[in-house]
Order: structure tokens, then C-alpha cells, then sequence
């Protein structure tokens, strides 16, 4: 692994830090407020995309700041991991920020600057996770993440927003202080942090104290990517403004705990160790479990946007099932699948808001013939779904069908039903909205009335994004390439 | 230079001496001289830290005489990191008091003010001194002027105080009998001296008794649970200036006591491992931080919330001391810099509340968010760091507290620190809602609130800003000060 010296890790962290500020401070003046949020996220994501060249070739940008604890600092790297994580959140900050201008003013919400202020926030704490290169870093970042997002969840200051934000905190807290036990017994038995490709953590204790240190894990990582039975205050925090629910708690937030996931299993413990005390087997198993139970929920809700959220729920546990399995093709197929889904699902949220903000309908049963009414945005809505449920030629498919060789290489053909089980019940959940939407007759839905360009401009761009990562998988941003790269890396010592 | 250990409390007791001679004269000298006299101890700390940092310990003799027979003063990396924590502490909440006195406590500023020196004068005199009488006498001096400054206060005030005077006493009382029983075996009263005669005692029963008793003591003087129920009612009805002093390092400095004993006179190898000492304390802490933890949940006075936190924070410093390895106690003393400034921080903030709306009652506070919109971002972070987020300073100690508990594998220990940062997320999160997310009834006097005068603002941001750079800087305080001490264990 070759490293060199870069301030550019730093700069992604720090813009959206310095954004933030300058949102607070012109708070009177939103379009100058909502400026520092475009600003901003174009130069992250314009920071973060120039790092690419080099990480493609094998040279990892990193920068060692000073120390946190005796013996660890706060240092970032910039790995072929973290910029698939960093460049997906920090593409879809820009378009999200666009549509945000478009959902806040339209629906005239209160306290739009500490909206912005948080968001910016949060992208902050998700670059840092991204870029993390020892465990305490990460979770630095990874608790201002789950604080910076709690004024986001309870944003309607309803008696009901409340109530789920302290669910939010009851839960994510809970994650976080298992976490930190976690990582000082991971510190206590090694003596380091550093995240190296295939793990440092040798076999040094019993097969139980590391199940029961990955048990740990599993609790702080879970919470946040909403494996069953830690999920619930993942459909409960859809009271947040739709934006958030679509960059936050389809792509930043949730995948941030996926990522916890990558970091651990493939830099921490390392395949080998990791399949050899059983661990592989249990988060396979529990990441099965959660994508047939969510995807049984999510038919039963008639709410879109939990709906949605139990979707979310199955979609990360895909994630989780590739990691698990161990084998390059399935976490091939994970880690895109970070990517391709964080498109697909934003581009859901987004329709949802879009409908939301046009017609306050905020339920599957009263969408009848909003297809008509919202011909384009309902088209997004329908290849989104198509997407999800793995059909060619959106993304989806294309992760979908590596997760399935990984189930073979793997030699658990059974996670492959799982896998195909679970497409049918994703049309199960997702094509009838579809089908309602473009086929059911509703007399007041006659003519055309798309929402405000605010809107449909995202939306439509994630959906072609969608397309194209499914047509061309390693266009100009190679996400194929990079999660190529670490599977190799990661599996290269003891894959199988 | 070499007359440093020595000044950092004379020149505290010196102005308390002129604050109350010249007080009576003019009044408005009171406030500058008080101010004076507290920088001045400052001044010295710091320098006294510099120097340590640079040439070790420094040593200074009263009168001359050498010890045994002589009494010492010691600056060593633990009493001038102390004594920075204490006089800075001081520094802040003298300039805020100003204000806050002349709304709350108006003719009785001489008396408050004088007492609050020779109340600093006998904490840094605990921390400084190398003798165990010596440190008993300043004890008295503190505990004695501690009384007196928070019986002025509400009517309830000196009935809540009185509590504490007997406790107090008793506390006292149980120090003063073990310093004797070891003076007895010992025939010294110098630390340095004595932890080279005590080994060869270790069998001795009197030892024992005299090292169950100056626990004891400190444990009554620092309200480690089950003894301290005389700390609520005092924190909630003294004047809020005087509590924002008094609860920042107060305690902490029977906490610094408890950790001098364990590693300069009674010598870690005794108190850990021939006596249960040190396992003792960690499981009443243990205990203590739940049980009061849930108490400050209950409470809608914000001051007694407030209070009960100390406790529970209180005992964090006490697990940490508990553990008994390198780790705990590092955590222990950065929880008790990082908790000076993230209590004094909160109590300064009720005490602006009270005084721009005279409210304490954690309902009322509907809405001060956008009113009071400095104080309450201050409050924020204080509360966030309370609850451990990084990189406010609260999450390091947490951090090196289950670092301490991974060491010893004592998952019990480990389990409550963590729960500790979740209960106080409940109740701080609580009075956040309030703050910030429910409207403010149109007939309270939040509804004309503001930020407090700058005198009282500025101390409040700058520890609150102190909590963030603490948690930036924390590895170098480890490692520069911290470190040097907890490699006695």
C-alpha cells in the first residue's frame, strides 16, 4: 500500500465544516445561505473526485494530524473503500442540496438554517468516516455523525418528531457506547488502530472473546446500518424532511454503519480470522433474516416513506450478506451495491418528497393515477424500482448479479435463493405504487402538474445515474474498478 | 522562582486578608483585589506547571527547615496540574460572580469575596503541601469559609449548609484521627517520609485502621455515594456564583487527596493489593454513578439536576482511582480537569438563566433557546460533552476510563462508564428539548430573556470553548502530565 502526504482528505472534511459556518452566520439571507451549501458541495465532491487518478493507480492520499489519544492520531487516508463511500455521499450532497432549496422553500419549512447548518454537518462526519484511517477516527466521526443528524430527525418539532428523535438517540447512542468498549478491547488486545487491508487483528485471544468482540461490533455498526432487530428507529426518523430521509438515511447515515461493517470485518479482523471464529456465518444469517422480514414489512406499510425505509433496511443487509460471504465477488457486488443503491433509493426519496410537496399525499392508497398527474417523476419512480428489484439495465442488477456469483464462489448457495426470494419481494412492495400510480383511473388526476424543477431536476438526474451505473458500471467514476481493487486487497490474503 | 509551591496559596490568603480590610473600606475594592489575588495564584500555577514540565518536582521548605521536621511544599506534575485546574476555575467564575452577586447577594459582596479567597487559599494549600497535618489545617480552612460562602444564600441556605458542617466535621474528624494513628506508627507527618517508613508497617493493624479512616474521610469530603447526601440541597440553595466556584473543584480536590494518598504515601502495592481499598471505592462508585445518574433524571430543579450529576461525575474520578492501573487513573484526573470545566460551565449557565428570568424549574425553560441563544449554545456543548461526543473533552475521559476497565477485564466497570454516558444523555437531552424544540408560554419571563450582561457571558464561552480545545488537546495532556503520574502505579 503506498501512501503519500496530501492536505486533500483534510480540505473534504473541513469544506462543508467551513460551509456550515458561513450558513450559520447569514442566516438572514437565504439565497446567499443556500450559495454556501451549493458551494460547498461542489467542492467536496470537486475534492474528493481529484483524489480519484490517484487512488486508481495505487496511491493513497493520506494525512496524519496530530494525536488524540497517546499513540493514535487523528489521521485520514484516502483508499479505494473510502472513496467509493466518499465519492457517492459527496456527489449526491450536490444534487440533494439543489433539491433541498426546492423542498424547504416550497413547503416554506421554519428554521431553514440550522437545516442547512447540520446537513453540512453531517457530510462533514460522513467524509470523516469515509476517510478514517484507524478506528478511533472513525468513530470520532462517527458519533458527531449520529449527533449532527439529531436536529434533522426531530425538524417538524411535533410531539411525534420528538419522539422519534429520542428513539433515534435511545438507539444510535446505545450503538456508539458498545462501539467504544469495542474498540478499546481491540486497542488492548493489539496495541493498534490502523486500518490495514486483511486485518491486524491476529489470533490472539480465544474464538469467544472474539466472537464476543465482534458481538460488540455487531451492536455499534448494526444499530446505525439497521440490521433486524436494530432497525426500528430507522422507519420511526422518516419524520425528517424528505431530503434527509433521502441523503441521510438512505446513503450518509446507514451506510456509514455499513461501512463500520467494510472497515471491521476487511481491515480489522481480516477474512481468515473472521470466518474462522464464526462470525461470517452469524452476520450472513442475521443479514438474511433482515431481508426477508423487511421486505414482508415493507409490503405491509401503506405510508411511502416508511415503505421506502423498510426497503432501506433490506438493501443494507445486501450490503452486509457480501461482506459476510467473504468471497471477491460478493464483496464486489457489496460495495457496489453501496453505490447503486444509494442512486436508486435517493431517487425513491426524491420522488416521494416530490409528490409530497405537490399534493401533501404522503400514503401508497392515495397515489391512484398520480402517474398522470406526475408523468415524469412517476417515470423515475417506476426505473428506480426496476433497479431495485435487480432487472437490467439499471445498476441494481449489476450488483445483484455479483452478489449472486459471490453466494456461488462461496459455496452457500442457499443466500442465492435468499437473494432471488428477495427480488420477488421487492417487485412485491415496489411495483404495485407503479401500478397504482400509472394504471389505477383517479378523476382528480387529470392533468399535468409536475413539481417545481427544484425537484424534478434531481430526481431525474439520480435516475439516469442509475441508468448509467448499470449500463456502464465503471464510467468515469469506476466504482467497478475500486471495489475491484478492495476485495483484492482485502481478500488477497485469505480468501474464499 | 523557587518560592513558587508556596506562593500559589499565600498570596490567595494574603488577599483574602486585604479583600476584607479594604472591603470594609470601599467597597467597590472588593471585586479588583479578589481578581488580583486569584491571578496572581494563577500566575504562580502556571509558572509552577512550566517548570515542573521542564526540571520536575520543585521542593520548597517553610521557614527553612528540612523535612521530616519542617513542612514541605511540593509542586510535582499531579499538585501543579491541580493547582492550574483550581486557580483557573477560580479565575473564570471571580470575574463572572461580579454580576451575578450584585443581582443575588448585594451587601454581602466583602464577606463573599474574602471568603472565597481563604476558601482557594486552603484548596491549593491541600495541594500543594508534601505534609499530612498541614493538609489537614488547610482542609479546615477550606471546609470552614466553604460553609460560610454558601450559607449566604436562599432562606433554605444555611439549613442545607448545617448538614454539611456536621459532615463535614465528622469527615474531617476521621482524616485527622488516621493522620494520627500513622503519625503513631510512624513518628512522621512528612508524605515522602512516610511512604518509606509505612512498608515495613504494611503488617501493622493501626495502618490499616489509619488508611480505612483517611478514605473514609475523603470519601465524606468529596461525597463519593453512599455519603453524599449532604451535597444536593447545598449545591441547589447557595448563590449560583459561589456553586459555579465551589462545584467545579470542590470535590475534586478530596479526589486529588484520595489519589495523593494512593500513590505518595500509602503507595498503590498497599491500598490495591494488601487492603480491597482501591476495589472498594471503584464498586461504591460503580453503584454511585447509576443510582445517582437516575436521581439527576428524576430532579426538575435544573440546579439539583445539576447536583446530582456532580455526584455521579464525581464518582467517574472515583472508579477511575477504583481501577487502580495506569489507564483508570489517567482517566480519572482528565475527568476531573475536563469536569471542572464542563460543570462550571453548566452551573454558570443556570446561573445566568436565574439571572435574567429567575427561573430553575426545567419546565419553565421552554424556549430560552432563541432567547438566550449564546448561553444556551454554550449549554449545548457542556451537555454534549457531558454525554461524551467527541471532540468536546467529556469523550476522552470516557475513553480512557473503559480503556482502564479493558485493562483490568472488569466488564462490570466497563459497562457502567458507558451506561453513565447514556443516562446522562436522557437527562441532558431532556432540558435540550425543552430549550430548543417546545415554545415559550407567552406569560414567563423567558419571553423577555437575553443573553446575559458580558461579564457573565464571556466566562461562560470561554470555558465552553475550553471544553472543545481540552478534547483537541487532551493527548498532550496525557502524555506531558498525566502520564508521569500514573506510571507510579
Amino acid at each position: 500500500m503506498e501512501t503519500y502526504f496530501s492536505l486533500k482528505p483534510l480540505i473534504a472534511v473541513l469544506v462543508s465544516l467551513l460551509s456550515a459556518l458561513a450558513i450559520m452566520l447569514s442566516g438572514r439571507r437565504p439565497n446567499i445561505r443556500e450559495l454556501w451549501t451549493i458551494l460547498g458541495s461542489i467542492t467536496m465532491f470537486g475534492v474528493v473526485f481529484s483524489m480519484l487518478p490517484d487512488v486508481l493507480s495505487g496511491k493513497y492520499p493520506e494525512i496524519i494530524l496530530f494525536n488524540v489519544s497517546p499513540g493514535i492520531p487523528l489521521s485520514l487516508r484516502v483508499d479505494a473503500a473510502g472513496i467509493i463511500f466518499g465519492l457517492s455521499a459527496s456527489l449526491l450532497w450536490i444534487i440533494t442540496s439543489i433539491y433541498s432549496i426546492g423542498y424547504m422553500r416550497g413547503l416554506c419549512e421554519k428554521k431553514q438554517t440550522s437545516y442547512y447548518t447540520c446537513f453540512a454537518l453531517c457530510l462533514s462526519a460522513t467524509m470523516g468516516i469515509a476517510f478514517a484511517a484507524n478506528l478511533l477516527t472513525f468513530v470520532i466521526f462517527y458519533e458527531i455523525l449520529t449527533v449532527a443528524t439529531y436536529p434533522l430527525v426531530i425538524h417538524k418539532e411535533t410531539p411525534e418528531a420528538i419522539q422519534a428523535g429520542r428513539k433515534y438517540l435511545a438507539y444510535l447512542l446505545t450503538g456508539e457506547v458498545a462501539l467504544i468498549v469495542a474498540i478499546a478491547l481491540t486497542y488492548q488486545l493489539t496495541g493498534t488502530m490502523d486500518f490495514i487491508p486483511g486485518g491486524f487483528l491476529g489470533d490472539i485471544a480465544g474464538q469467544y472473546h472474539l466472537l464476543g468482540l465482534f458481538a460488540l461490533f455487531l451492536i455499534g455498526f448494526g444499530m446505525k446500518s439497521a440490521v433486524i432487530p436494530l432497525h426500528s428507529w430507522l422507519p420511526t426518523a422518516m419524520i425528517a424532511p424528505t431530503p434527509v430521509s433521502a441523503l441521510l438515511h438512505a446513503v450518509a447515515v446507514v451506510k456509514a454503519g455499513v461501512f463500520g461493517f467494510v472497515r471491521v470485518i476487511g481491515f480489522v479482523f481480516g477474512p481468515t480470522l473472521f470466518h474462522d471464529i464464526g462470525a461470517g456465518n452469524l452476520l450472513a444469517i442475521m443479514a438474511s433474516i433482515t431481508i426477508l422480514v423487511s421486505s414482508v414489512l415493507a409490503m405491509c406499510q401503506d405510508n411511502l416513506k416508511r415503505r421506502l425505509a423498510y426497503s432501506t433496511v433490506g438493501h443494507l443487509s445486501y450490503i452486509l450478506l457480501g461482506i459476510a460471504l467473504l468471497s471477491p465477488a460478493a464483496w464486489l457486488g457489496g460495495l457496489l451495491h453501496i453505490v447503486n443503491h444509494a442512486a436508486m433509493k435517493i431517487t425513491l426519496f426524491f420522488c416521494a418528497g416530490a409528490i409530497y410537496a405537490k399534493t401533501h399525499c404522503e400514503k401508497v392508497s392515495e397515489l391512484g393515477g398520480i402517474g398522470k398527474q406526475m408523468p415524469i417523476t412517476m417515470g423515475a419512480f417506476a426505473l428506480a424500482s426496476i433497479g431495485l428489484v435487480g432487472m437490467p439495465p439499471i445498476n441494481g442488477f449489476i450488483s445483484k448479479w455479483f452478489l449472486g456469483q459471490g453466494t456461488l464462489e462461496a459455496e452457500q448457495g442457499v443466500y442465492l435463493i435468499i437473494l432471488l426470494l428477495s427480488s420477488l419481494l421487492n417487485a412485491g412492495y415496489l411495483f404495485p405504487i407503479v401500478r397504482r400510480a400509472f394504471f389505477v383511473q383517479s378523476n382528480n388526476r387529470t392533468k399535468y402538474a409536475e413539481a417545481s424543477a427544484f425537484l424534478l431536476v434531481p430526481l431525474v438526474f439520480t435516475a439516469l445515474l442509475s441508468l448509467f451505473l448499470g449500463l456502464v458500471p465503471d464510467g468515469i467514476f469506476h466504482f467497478y474498478h475500486l471495489a475491484g481493487d478492495v476485495a483484492r486487497g482485502v481478500l488477497s490474503g485469505g480468501g474464499r | 522562582m523557587d518560592q513558587l509551591p508556596v506562593i500559589i496559596p499565600i498570596s490567595l490568603l494574603l488577599f483574602a486578608f486585604f479583600t476584607f480590610l479594604l472591603g470594609t473600606v470601599r467597597r467597590s475594592l472588593a471585586y479588583p483585589l479578589t481578581l488580583v489575588g486569584v491571578a496572581t495564584s494563577l500566575i504562580a500555577s502556571c509558572l509552577g506547571l512550566f517548570r515542573v514540565l521542564q526540571y520536575g518536582a520543585q521542593h520548597y521548605y517553610l521557614g527553612g527547615w528540612t523535612p521530616p521536621l519542617g513542612i514541605e511544599y511540593v509542586l510535582d506534575h499531579l499538585s501543579a496540574f491541580m493547582a492550574v485546574i483550581v486557580t483557573f476555575i477560580a479565575f473564570i467564575s471571580i470575574i463572572y460572580s461580579r454580576r451575578s452577586f450584585l443581582q443575588e447577594v448585594p451587601g454581602k459582596i466583602v464577606p463573599l469575596y474574602s471568603l472565597m479567597l481563604l476558601l482557594l487559599a486552603g484548596l491549593t494549600g491541600i495541594i500543594v503541601t508534601g505534609d499530612l497535618f498541614n493538609l489537614y489545617v488547610f482542609l479546615e480552612i477550606s471546609s470552614l469559609a466553604a460553609y460560610a460562602v454558601m450559607a449566604i444564600g436562599d432562606d433554605k441556605a444555611p439549613i442545607a449548609v448545617f448538614r454539611y458542617v456536621i459532615i463535614g466535621t465528622i469527615g474531617a474528624c476521621f482524616y485527622l484521627l488516621g493522620v494520627g494513628f500513622i503519625y503513631f506508627a510512624t513518628g512522621s507527618l512528612n508524605m515522602a517520609d512516610v511512604a518509606q517508613i509505612l512498608p515495613s508497617l504494611y503488617g501493622s493493624r493501626l495502618i490499616v485502621v489509619a488508611a480505612v479512616f483517611i478514605v473514609i474521610g475523603m470519601a465524606l469530603k468529596m461525597a463519593l455515594f453512599p455519603l453524599h447526601m449532604w451535597l444536593p440541597d447545598v449545591y441547589t440553595y447557595s448563590p449560583s456564583a459561589v456553586i459555579a466556584l465551589i462545584a467545579p473543584i470542590m470535590t475534586k480536590v478530596g479526589a486529588y487527596v484520595l489519589i495523593r494518598m494512593l500513590i505518595s504515601v500509602f503507595l498503590p502495592n498497599y491500598l490495591s493489593n494488601v487492603l480491597p481499598v482501591t476495589l472498594i471505592i471503584g464498586w461504591l462508585a460503580a453503584i454511585g454513578i447509576i443510582v445517582t445518574s437516575i436521581m439527576a433524571i428524576s430532579q426538575t430543579d435544573f440546579r439539583r439536576m445539576l447536583a446530582y450529576s456532580s455526584l455521579a461525575q464525581i464518582s467517574y474520578v472515583a472508579l477511575g482511582i477504583g481501577l487502580a492501573n495506569p489507564m483508570g487513573l489517567i482517566g480519572a484526573m482528565l475527568h476531573i480537569l475536563n469536569h471542572a470545566f464542563m460543570k462550571g460551565c453548566l452551573f454558570e449557565v443556570s446561573g445566568a438563566i436565574r439571572y435574567r428570568t429567575g427561573l430553575w424549574q426545567i419546565p419553565q425553560f421552554a424556549g430560552l433557546g432563541r432567547k438566550m441563544r449564546w448561553t444556551m449554545g454554550a449549554f449545548t456543548v457542556a451537555a454534549l460533552s457531558m454525554v461524551g461526543i467527541p471532540p468536546a473533552c467529556g469523550f476522552f475521559s470516557k475513553w480512557y476510563l473503559v480503556l482502564g476497565c479493558v485493562d483490568a477485564s472488569n466488564w462490570v466497570f466497563a459497562a457502567v462508564v458507558v451506561a453513565s454516558s447514556l443516562l446522562n444523555a436522557v437527562y441532558f437531552f431532556r432540558v435540550l428539548e425543552k430549550v430548543y424544540m417546545t415554545p415559550p408560554d407567552t406569560d414567563t419571563a423567558v419571553v423577555e430573556a437575553s443573553d446575559p450582561p458580558v461579564g457573565m457571558l464571556i466566562p461562560i464561552l470561554i470555558l465552553a470553548g475550553g471544553i472543545i480545545i481540552l478534547g483537541i488537546v487532551n493527548a498532550v495532556i496525557v502524555t506531558q502530565i498525566l502520564e508521569p503520574v500514573a506510571s507510579t502505579l
